[in-house]
């Protein structure tokens, strides 16, 4: 068997934060900050992308760890791996549904070396751009997926701009469904970025699928105290338990008040570019009794408007019933 | 490359900017292209973003830079089952890369390379990783086992390996050394699991010939027997 190496790169190993903004400030768009490593070593084995420069953020014990913040919510570190945030007391205990969401994610040896901060910021697994076609994503003027026999049976129901592409990520619905903050660094400093406005779609850059750009680093995930001990769901459906990624998945926070939802977030991962809040289902809910009824209207709102292409028909009754269970389940 | 005091095949590693030389100028001109278009918008000056642009097309030039602060050195002790073990490493190199083709390790299997079958599971700090998505660099620090440090000074099996035997854990075998690692690395942090909790431990783990119920065996006898 014939193992070939991936492509030569300058590898640094910043001791800090602020070493590797400044490396990836001055090395810019020929920079790739590397976290867990599991989607980035596979784009350099197949030569799709080619960064010179790769700065390594695993020795960084700043960004790792989970801590409790004065105003009661918790912060976790970028470089915190997916092992340690779904064995969490903590986030078990106030935010079960992103303890549930990380544990499905790929499989044990791929948990114990991701990294949250990794996860969220992975790239699109459209086929076709990681089988390095010019399309557009990748710089060039083509859908291969959106074609009469385009395989687009992962693809999108919404948000179609050129690229058909989805968001790949089980832990991003539950961050956007709690409501959590990134901080992001760079030269300038560090500023903080709403879940919901950190995923972008390719109306707004079709090259990248999150606000980050050369020189900026994911430090911290935090996540407000508001929806700690909620009623939680997530569920994802995958062709396989472990390592694949969602057909779809959705989380949800809610507060039952009696029998009544007095509030309520959902968010659905892989229909979408961006993890797909479904402020049409929260807005036909809230006030609603929970039960069997509410759950079916939910259901039905929550497709309301799906675009589906040839092969991917089949995720509109699936999110419709994984709807339906997250409100009458949850 | 220094590779007198390294267990080498009778090839060293080779240089990859040379053999996809060809590929490199392809992708580079593609995926500058929309950069380029951009550059020249902005700065209206088409002499200087050309300038640019080529420069961006000799990888080789820039990586041979001096490194700067952050920069790794390419000569690494690394701890493997036990011992201190000096070795060249590249940047780009994977820790399976290291084990097998430099350490002469080749317990540790490479099925796919890609993180998507579990051959290559070894424990860093006695936690299970693929080490064909580990770059050796990133594993420096680590104390690395792999199925060769398993058994004990006086050659004893450990229990998983013994276990493995017993129940006829492995058919054709080729991805018994990552089931092992990951047993291992299951019994060390649970001594005592329920069958469910093995079977999500090892499920990290392809095996073609579809044995898995005889390596589940395997595990519960293994930790019957620890």
């Amino acid at each position: 068997m014939s193992k070939d190496m991936m492509p030569g790169f300058e590898l640094y190993q910043p001791d800090s934060v602020d070493g590797a903004v400044d490396l990836l400030g001055r090395y810019g768009g020929e920079a790739w900050a590397l976290a867990g490593g599991n989607d980035s070593l596979d784009w350099f084995k197949d030569r799709v992308k080619r960064p010179q420069y790769v700065v390594d953020l695993s020795g960084l014990d700043e960004l790792r760890g989970i801590r409790e913040m004065d105003d009661g919510g918790i912060e976790i570190g970028a470089m915190t791996s997916l092992t340690e945030i779904e064995s969490s007391a903590l986030i078990q205990e106030r935010y079960s549904v992103l303890a549930d969401a990380t544990r499905r994610v790929a499989s044990p040896q791929i948990r114990n070396a991701s990294t949250i901060g990794g996860n969220v910021c992975q790239d699109t697994r459209c086929w076709y751009y990681r089988y390095g076609v010019d399309c557009y994503r990748a710089g060039g003027n083509e859908c291969y997926a959106d074609t009469p026999e385009g395989q687009n049976r992962e693809h999108c129901l919404w948000g179609a701009d050129r690229c058909i592409a989805v968001s790949p990520s089980d832990t991003a619905p539950a961050l956007v469904a709690l409501d959590a903050r990134m901080v992001v660094r760079n030269a300038d400093g560090d500023r903080e970025i709403a879940a919901e406005e950190f995923f972008i779609g390719p109306d707004i850059d079709i090259e990248r699928m999150t606000v980050l750009e050369p020189g900026d680093v994911l430090t911290a995930i935090r996540i407000p105290a508001d929806w700690a001990g909620a009623r939680f769901y997530f569920e994802k459906v995958a062709d396989r338990n472990t390592w694949d990624f969602p057909l779809v998945n959705i989380a949800a926070a809610m507060f039952v008040e009696g029998d009544t939802v007095q509030s309520i977030r959902i968010v659905a991962g892989a229909v979408q570019c961006i993890p797909r809040r479904l402020t049409a289902v929260e807005q036909a809910v809230t006030g609603q009794p929970k039960n069997e009824a509410t759950a079916a209207v939910a259901g039905q709102t929550a497709v309301r408007g799906a675009t589906p292409f040839n092969f991917n028909h089949f995720k509109i009754p699936l999110l419709q019933n994984l709807v339906t269970r997250a409100i009458r389940d949850a | 490359m220094s590779d007198k005091n390294l267990v080498t095949g009778p090839e060293s590693f080779p240089e990859p900017r040379i053999d996809d030389g060809a590929l490199t100028q392809v992708a580079s001109t593609k995926a500058s292209r929309r950069q380029f278009i951009k550059g020249v918008i902005a700065s209206g000056a088409v002499a200087s973003s050309a300038a640019v642009f080529l420069t961006a097309c000799e990888p080789g030039e820039q990586a041979a830079a001096p490194a700067s602060a952050g920069g790794v050195e390419r000569l690494l002790t690394l701890n493997v089952n036990g011992q201190m073990r000096r070795v060249d490493v590249l940047p780009n190199e994977t820790l399976a890369m290291t084990l097998r083709y430099k350490l002469n390790l080749t317990g540790t299997k490479l099925g796919c390379d890609r993180g998507e079958c579990g051959a290559c599971t070894v424990l860093l700090d006695d936690v299970a990783h693929y080490s064909c998505s580990t770059l050796t660099h990133a594993a420096k620090n680590m104390a690395i086992t792999t199925v060769e440090g398993l058994e004990s000074e006086s050659g004893e099996l450990h229990p998983v390996q013994q276990a493995m035997i017993d129940e006829l854990g492995p058919q054709c075998g080729f991805c018994t050394p990552g089931q092992i690692m990951s047993a291992v690395a299951l019994l060390t942090a649970n001594p005592n699991p329920t069958r469910d909790e093995a079977r999500l431990a090892m499920s990290g783990n392809l095996c073609r010939c579809g044995a898995y119920d005889n390596y589940l065996n395997s595990v519960m006898r293994a930790a019957e027997m620890a």
